[in-house]
């Protein structure tokens, strides 16, 4: 299946190659390069590519590309859900997926590489698994090591790789056993011009948190699961529970793990926390535009608005933004042509307002159409598909669980 | 080009290699364990970066047998990425792997043969084999994954292996263990999946662990069962097996007509297995498992039903950039066979500003197959605002789609021509030249109307500069020069002063609209043309000077020009056909969705292809298994719970003798053989038996069981299995001796389904022929467990048409009003007056009372109807001992219970009655009971598949009804009913 696989930075340099059937020369990804370069930006090199002999399947991840090389028929996603869990468990392991943290532990790497495919196929990617065979670096035991010898590598096969539940590791011990359940929930919405939805979805997933002591068996449902439009879940959740019954019985892996993830499609649960008035205009003559965004609150129930980013992608012909913001700060970067306004905490006495002039190339016609903005912003506390009801969760020891809301909400605005 | 230059730094070799690698080669040979780590650490560096590190192979295999694991592992590492090249040094480590496989380690064995089958060296394939053969039936599943990845490794170093791999994998495929199953799958691919033979037996069995397989084995299994199924099963895809019949039995007699139409499809219930089972993949978090059961579902399930996998497929939608651009890709190729699975979806398509442009114009296509004539203005207002995009080569795309739109949907062919030509006007070039091109394609069609686009369009001419929509303007002039008689001389008068500036496309169009207009307007442009004719014959591209050559000879009459000339004017003015704008995804299908090949939309190398519907299907009986394997684990489970208490027994027994010579015959016995110690435990019990506590009774019983059930297993199971047995039996002894205690044993008392008692003959009537317009529908629960699926209950529907007119397509609407899976009939295309027809159908009403409601459709109309079910039609029976009972019946106790106390009627009072009256209340099994005036009875729910007991205890005139199952609700509604049952009379 996967038959080598080489990690490319943003500016072209090959810096790991790792092969498990005979070594491929890394000419191959000249291919890749000349896509590279004609897609212009990174986001755009197609993620299969073919060349005379292999196939060859990126990803772009943490300005990184992961690019395998294939030479037989092999179902695409398949490749691309493993990259991105090769990326994940970089993270995973290493806090950030990076150029320079992959150079650092390029042993681990190599080790964890090993032990992900054998023959180009899946053989251990649960992180819990890995994490037994392969323990992740600390800088207290990178110190021990290095005085007493010992490894980082585990000398048994993890009891989870034999047993049917391979997410969990067996002997799990905690003096205090909890569970934190966090109710993430994104509304992914278009807005027109004059402020109308015109698509609006929620987006939810359940990060759980669960450090309890033995084989524990959790159950969890929810008041109302007809609401739930679509859902996902994490291997460890029972199918058939869930179909006949509509509770999220399980065995949770050990730690932090997304439990599942879930869709409410319903426009009318949808309720917009803020509302922007914006006036963007580029003049006829003189080569310049005015720009004026007022940011307000709508419908918050009560709850502060946090981490409010405006972000809009500006025409190529503006040249310079000179702004003033009566909250936050704001960046213009003329390059990608990407203004950024960070506002903050959103108060609603005194409105944040960014007003100012844009210059334009001379010369160049003015463009015509206005650029969109993007509204990023978070709420503590606030559950939008608010109907969906509290859980209650049942264990087999006696669970301290407390419901932690909170929501993220990412407007898009045309 | 500074990528070019960093590249060709990072291939060059390090300044001092030689230098730098005695010092790593001095650290491997140094005494101390951390230095060769420290060194071996440096080495994988080196590979990693691509270094060539392959001098110090000597220096590094004389490590392979450290007792250090780390360093060890790096060895493995080293080892794989070299021992291809130094063939003969890698030989030197051979020995070692081999003993490794025998190490007590099964992590230790596994990764020896990971390594040895991972070393391509040509030579050792006899070991290898070996090594194989070995760990393939070693007692480790996770050795037996190994040796399953080792069969490719294999087979790719050394094809002529291949019949004794099949052989291994052969073995692998009847493995139990859900770890083997995906590794084993992907072998059987890469080596033969041609013996289709091989998976028959095992066909079941993979469906059923499917969903405990790893992801990744799951994706390699769905797939090769899609391939199965299609050679394996007849077409669920009704309507085109029902077209070809009709043609097929057109001329043929009438009554066999008949015959072949009546026949009515029946799914192979293996089939409905595979669907079944992998549906609930679909909520899989694994994007490559869902896009496999859509696939799957695509390629195997009846039209009807594959509904369900869009809003999964949606989903995979809000993932990363690389799995939409897939994803898409095979939605767009489904979108152009069935637009009703997406439609509802189409806003999920609509273009965010920060996609990416493959993945903005995979939305396009998608948008523009969903458009019909419903939702074409929503589209094109979309549309309208990509055309402004920022990304020029998107906003051409869009304009592209606008055409394909306005050519499809006959309706807006006018607005889109008007908005296309108000593009014209636009200041962007790309989105110019592409309307124009558009736009001649959508005036093919009907130019009569159009002069004046084609006027703007010649004045519009000066100012685009794109060759491409040059050469249509041009070509456009050429063929309706009838319409613009004034203007297309004055063009190609321009023409004739640029030709030798254009691009070559555009030249040969301003030879094509010469000739054209030399044919119709040569008093005008004889000269100018003859001018054109000239200046190509000395062009620099031959495709030119050829078509001048040609287009003179064929216009400009001279004496050696012949027939041809006289036509010239039919064939350069021939009506053109217009051209069809069509999807690129058209004929993707011809590839099987979510593989590369159609990803790529051509073969990948190694690509299989999906056959089509065998006519007849071939045997089904191939995949039967004998029922006797599933039934030895559980029987060596309870055998060994029985030894457990004997050994149990034993022990109690040690501590309690008073008798010296008692201890010491049970200690000699513990060090005797197996057999032996059988016979001295019997004996040993029965003595001691004497002297216990009477609760040792039971005791006893189960020693006595144990012989038997030992016995037994002697008889059935063949000697080699035996033997095997045996031996972990023995492990097993010794391993209970020191956990009895501990650990306590569940026995899995086994609820075996039995067949109904009794089967109500009433119906109930569900559409009254008033209300039904002639329609009249009555329904009656069969009480037998329903062959759609194991939670539904089965009905028994039996429609009748008492109109005097047939009615057509008799079917239950897709939508159900209340959350019930409900599975339909398949519809009834024709019922003629008077005749009456039965279907059975599936509800789960997920063990309550409420009401399922749907709707009966005929062609014109449409009937809400509701099935009521009694609560006793919710239930199964089952069998089981009259001890079993017992023992459920004292866990079901406190809330769990509910009784009352009746006064019989005198007639009721015998056995035969009370019997009867419970059966045709509820749909229970009779337990045989020992005691006179007790009745019991059996059965579970049929969607939570709940234990529910019922015990009638007679006192005379009283009877006591108790009834325990964990679903109180049933409990107490049934209880009400059996209350009325028994103190009615009557039958």
């Amino acid at each position: 299946m996967i038959h080598s696989l080489f990690l490319i930075n943003n500016a072209g340099d090959l810096f790991l190659e790792k092969h498990w059937k005979s070594v491929i020369s890394r000419s191959v990804c000249d291919y890749f390069f000349e896509a590279r370069e004609k897609a212009v930006e990174p986001d755009n090199v197609p993620p299969v590519i073919r060349t005379p002999h292999h196939y060859l399947i990126n990803i772009y991840r943490e300005k990184i590309f992961f690019v395998s090389v294939i030479q037989t028929e092999v179902p695409p996603l398949f490749v691309i859900e493993f990259l991105h869990r090769v990326a994940e468990t970089f993270q995973d392991y290493f806090g950030e997926c990076s150029e320079s943290t992959i150079k650092d532990n390029v042993v681990i790497v190599y080790e964890l590489l090993e032990e992900m495919l054998d023959n180009g196929f899946p053989l251990a990617t649960e992180s819990n698994i890995l994490k037994e065979l392969i323990r992740p670096p600390t800088i207290l035991r990178s110190m021990v090591n290095t005085i007493t010898g010992s490894s980082n590598v585990g000398e048994t096969l993890p009891t989870g790789q034999l047993s049917t539940i391979p997410w969990r590791r067996a002997g799990v011990k905690y003096t205090n056993n909890e569970a934190y359940f966090d109710v993430v929930e994104e509304i992914d919405a278009i807005l027109d011009k004059s402020g109308t939805t015109v698509f609006a979805e929620i987006q939810g997933v359940i990060d759980a948190c669960v450090k309890l002591s033995g084989m524990p068996d959790l159950t969890l449902s929810f008041m109302n699961p007809r609401l739930l439009d679509d859902v996902s879940f994490h291997p460890c959740v029972r199918y058939k529970r869930w179909e006949s019954e509509r509770v999220i019985s399980f065995v949770p892996p050990d730690g932090n793990f997304q439990l599942m993830s879930y869709h409410i499609s319903a426009q009318n649960l949808v309720a917009i926390p803020v509302y922007v008035k914006q006036n963007i205009s580029f003049f006829e003559t003189g080569s310049s535009g005015r720009l004026d965004i007022t940011v307000g609150p709508k419908q918050t129930m009560g709850k502060t608005v946090e981490g409010l980013v405006v972000t809009v992608h500006m025409p190529k012909v503006v040249l310079s933004a000179n702004l003033n913001a009566t909250q936050g700060t704001y960046n213009y970067d003329p390059v990608t042509k990407i203004l950024v306004w960070d506002i903050g905490k959103l108060n609603p006495q005194k409105l944040p307002n960014l007003k100012g002039s844009l210059s334009l190339q001379s010369g160049a016609p003015k463009p015509e159409e206005n650029p969109s903005l993007n509204i990023d912003l978070k709420i503590q506390q606030l559950a939008i598909s608010g109907r969906l009801g509290s859980f209650i969760s049942v264990g087999c020891d006696s669970l301290p669980a407390g419901p932690c809301d909170k929501a993220l909400l990412l407007l898009t605005l045309f | 080009t500074s990528a070019q230059r960093n590249r060709s730094n990072a291939q060059g070799k390090p300044r001092n290699p030689t230098l730098k690698n005695e010092d790593l080669k001095e650290m491997l040979e140094s005494n101390k364990e951390s230095l060769k780590l420290e060194a071996m650490k440096r080495i994988v560096g080196l590979i990693a970066k691509g270094k060539n590190a392959s001098e110090l192979f000597p220096a590094v295999v004389k490590n392979v047998a450290s007792k250090n694991i780390e360093l060890k592992k790096l060895v493995y590492v080293y080892l794989v990425r070299y021992a291809e090249e130094q063939q003969d040094l890698a030989l030197l480590s051979i020995s070692t792997f081999q003993r490794a496989l025998k190490d007590p380690n099964q992590l230790i064995r596994a990764s020896a043969l990971r390594v040895l089958s991972s070393i391509r060296v040509p030579i050792i394939v006899p070991i290898m084999m070996l090594a194989i053969k070995e760990a393939a039936t070693d007692l480790s599943p996770y050795v037996r994954k190994t040796a399953a990845h080792a069969i490719q490794k294999l087979y790719s170093l050394d094809p002529d292996q291949k019949e004794h791999l099949i052989e291994v994998i052969e073995k692998l495929l009847k493995d139990k263990s859900t770890l083997v199953a995906g590794s084993v799958v992907m072998a059987f691919e890469e080596v033969c999946p041609d013996r289709i033979d091989l998976i028959h037996k095992n066909y079941r069995k993979l469906c059923n662990l499917l969903v405990d397989v790893e992801e990744w084995g799951q994706v390699v299994i769905i797939h090769m069962l899609t391939r199965y199924a299609r050679t394996q099963f007849v077409s669920p895809w009704r309507e085109e097996g029902g077209i070809e019949r009709t043609i097929y039995s057109f001329y043929d007699s009438e009554e066999e007509r008949k015959v072949e139409q009546t026949r009515p499809y029946i799914m192979d219930p293996d089939h409905r297995l595979l669907l079944r089972n992998t549906k609930p993949l679909l909520q899989s978090r694994n994007t490559a498992v869902v896009m496999a059961v859509s696939q799957l579902y695509w390629h195997l399930a009846p039209k009807h039903e594959l509904s369900i996998i869009t809003k999964s497929l949606v989903r995979l939608l809000r993932s990363h950039r690389e799995v939409q651009y897939v994803v898409l890709q095979n939605i767009a190729t489904m979108s152009i066979q069935r637009k009703g699975m997406f439609e509802p979806f189409m806003k999920s398509f609509y273009v965010r500003s920060t996609d990416a442009t493959h993945i903005k114009t995979l939305k396009l296509e998608i948008l523009t197959n969903l458009a019909n004539e419903a939702n074409i203005s929503t589209i094109l207002r979309e549309f309208q605002t990509y055309v402004k995009s920022q990304d020029k080569a998107f906003a051409a795309a869009t304009i592209q789609a606008i055409g394909r739109c306005a050519t499809n949907i006959s309706e807006v062919t006018d607005t889109c021509l008007n908005g296309l030509v108000l593009l014209l006007s636009n200041r962007d070039e790309t989105v110019v030249a592409e309307s124009v091109v558009v736009i001649k394609k959508l005036l093919q069609t009907q130019p009569s109307q159009h002069s004046d686009i084609i006027k703007h369009m010649a004045k519009l001419f000066d100012n685009i500069t794109v060759p491409m929509a040059r050469a249509s303007i041009l070509w456009l002039m050429g063929e309706y020069c009838e319409h613009v008689p004034k203007i297309a001389p004055d063009v190609l008068r321009k023409m004739a002063k640029t030709f030798t500036n254009e691009e070559d496309i555009v030249k040969l169009q301003i030879v094509n609209l010469a000739a054209k207009l030399y044919l119709t307007n040569s008093k005008q442009t004889k000269l100018l043309t003859q001018y054109i004719l000239n200046l190509g014959k000395y062009d620099q591209n031959y495709d030119i000077r050829d078509r001048t050559r040609f287009i003179r000879q064929l216009i400009v009459p001279n004496e050696k020009s012949g027939a041809l000339s006289k036509y010239a004017r039919r064939i350069l003015m021939a009506p053109k056909p217009a051209p069809v704008l069509q999807s690129a995804f058209k004929d993707r299908d011809r590839f099987q969705l979510g593989t590369l090949s159609h990803t790529l939309n051509s073969q990948a190398s190694g690509y299989l292809e999906l056959s089509d519907w065998p006519a007849v299907a071939p045997d089904q009986s191939v995949r039967n298994v004998e029922v006797v394997e599933p039934v030895r684990l559980p029987c060596i489970f309870i055998l060994f719970y029985f030894l457990k208490i004997m050994l149990k027994i034993e022990s109690e027994s040690e501590e309690n003798s008073d008798d010296s010579n008692k201890s010491s015959s049970s200690q000699s016995e513990k060090s005797s053989s197996e057999s032996d110690s059988e016979k001295k435990k019997k004996t040993l019990k029965n003595k001691k038996l004497q002297q216990q506590k009477p609760d040792s009774k039971d005791r006893l019983l189960l020693i006595i069981m144990t012989k038997y059930i030992l016995i037994h297993i002697v008889l059935s199971i063949s000697t080699q299995f035996f033997v095997n047995c045996m031996c972990s039996l023995l492990h097993l002894c010794v391993f209970l001796a020191c956990q009895f205690d501990a650990v306590s044993w569940h026995v899995h008392v086994s609820l075996q389904a039995s067949s109904p008692v009794f089967v109500p003959e009433t119906s109930h009537e569900l559409l009254h022929r008033m209300t039904g317009k002639g329609l009249s529908a009555q329904y009656r629960f069969t009480r037998q467990p329903c062959i759609y699926g194991n939670s539904m209950v089965s009905l028994q529907l039996t429609l009748s048409n008492s109109s005097d007119q047939a009615l057509e397509n008799i079917h239950i609407s897709e939508k159900s009003s209340t959350g019930q899976n409900i599975h339909r009939f398949n519809a009834i295309e024709r019922l003629e007056p008077q005749a009456s027809v039965t279907v059975s159908m599936g509800v789960d009403f997920n063990d309550s009372t409420q009401a399922a409601n749907f709707q009966l459709c005929t062609k014109e109309d449409e009937f809400s109807v509701s099935i009521q079910p009694a609560v006793g039609e919710l239930l199964l029976p089952i069998t089981m001992s009259e001890a079993d009972f017992t023992k459920e019946q004292g866990k079901l106790m406190g809330m769990n219970e509910s009784s009352a106390t009746i006064t019989m009627k005198p007639e009721n009072v015998s056995s035969q009655s009370v019997n009867r009256k419970v059966v045709s209340v509820a749909n229970i099994g009779v337990i045989p009971s020992s005691q006179e005036n007790i009745y019991r009875f059996a059965g579970k729910t049929v969607s939570s598949g709940s234990l529910v007991l019922v015990s009638v205890a007679l006192k005379d005139p009283d009877a006591v009804i108790t009834i325990n199952t964990e679903k109180t609700v049933i409990g107490s509604m049934l209880l009400r009913q059996f209350k009325t049952a028994l103190t009615n009379s009557g039958p």
